[in-house]
């Protein structure tokens, strides 16, 4: 996966914000954040997973048109999912699930911020499991950069595919 | 950001996360992560096709949740890592719980630092995320 820009918006952090349930002002009010330590409004912790967004051949996002879509209409399922980039979100399709994510945090990310990213494949390995059969673990390491080029965060990823519905 | 001299290791942070989580929430998150996954989006897929009993959150869903944990505790800004396994799923329903503890408060890099270990549970205590972060203090 690249990303050449992924836009950092105080709209976009604003309701991301929303969805991990953060009331912190410092996501969306412009002008608390500018008298905060951080000088202006910021992207949360896991905000660098929502590139997704910006990455065109995203796999887990309905294309317009919505064709080759897997999930329900009239049919439980649409046509199987093709192969494209998804490796930053470590997860997968039907049977694939997130095991790990690991941020490292070198420089804010603040509203404003131009962000370009590269993702590589890591380490792979197998384990047996007792709730989901063989598990295959696969890891992504994702570098983002913001407009100067500067190294802003390292996020690295395990996805795993399952051979079977994990037991809960 | 927290004072080193109003902390000590073994400390602890504790916060409600979500209480009786709703899939219109794991919606909310699909969207605004852009990760629309029918295991998360879709009951019909993932019941009849997957074989789950529900949609289920993301991970980063979970993720997230504790990261608001965590930067409530910490400070804006402050973070230079944060990590976690997801070690159970978080379904529809599910109140979720999660603790920062101090672990170490050590040097990095000229700075002064705290190392946090992350525990998320759900309803049942069962661990669904745990994890590690490390964030500057005030020296």
């Amino acid at each position: 996966m690249a990303i050449d820009k992924f836009l950092v918006e105080a709209s976009h952090i604003m309701m991301f914000a929303r969805s991990v349930g953060d009331a912190n002002p410092v996501y969306h009010d412009e002008e608390y954040a500018k008298k905060a330590d951080v000088g202006g409004i910021i992207a949360p912790p896991t905000f660098a997973q929502s590139s997704a967004q910006f990455d065109p051949n995203y796999f887990l996002r309905p294309k317009v048109g919505g064709e080759g879509w897997f999930g329900s209409g009239k049919e439980a399922s649409g046509a199987k999912p093709s192969s494209g980039s998804g490796e930053s979100g470590g997860g997968g399709a039907a049977m694939g699930l997130h095991a790990e994510q690991h941020f490292e945090y070198h420089l804010p990310v603040k509203a404003g911020d131009v962000l370009s990213a590269t993702t590589k494949p890591g380490n792979s390995w197998e384990k047996e499991s007792k709730r989901a059969g063989k598990l295959k673990f696969s890891e992504s390491v994702t570098e983002y950069r913001n407009q100067n080029g500067d190294l802003v965060i390292t996020a690295t990823g395990v996805g795993v595919q399952t051979e079977r519905a994990v037991d809960s | 950001m927290l004072k080193e001299s109003e902390i000590k290791i073994g400390d602890t942070h504790t916060a409600i996360l979500v209480e009786d989580l709703k899939r219109t929430q794991i919606v909310q998150y699909a969207g605004a992560s852009g990760d629309y996954n029918p295991l998360h989006t879709d009951e019909i897929f993932t019941t009849q096709v997957a074989g789950y009993p529900s949609v289920f959150a993301h991970g980063m869903l979970s993720m997230g949740l504790t990261g608001t944990m965590l930067t409530d505790y910490v400070g804006d800004g402050t973070l230079k890592k944060y990590g976690v396994r997801f070690t159970n799923q978080v379904w529809p329903g599910d109140t979720l719980t999660s603790t920062a503890t101090i672990i170490d408060i050590r040097e990095q890099d000229g700075e002064r630092v705290v190392d946090l270990q992350i525990e998320t549970t759900n309803q049942n205590d069962v661990a669904v995320i745990t994890g590690n972060a490390t964030a500057r203090i005030e020296s």
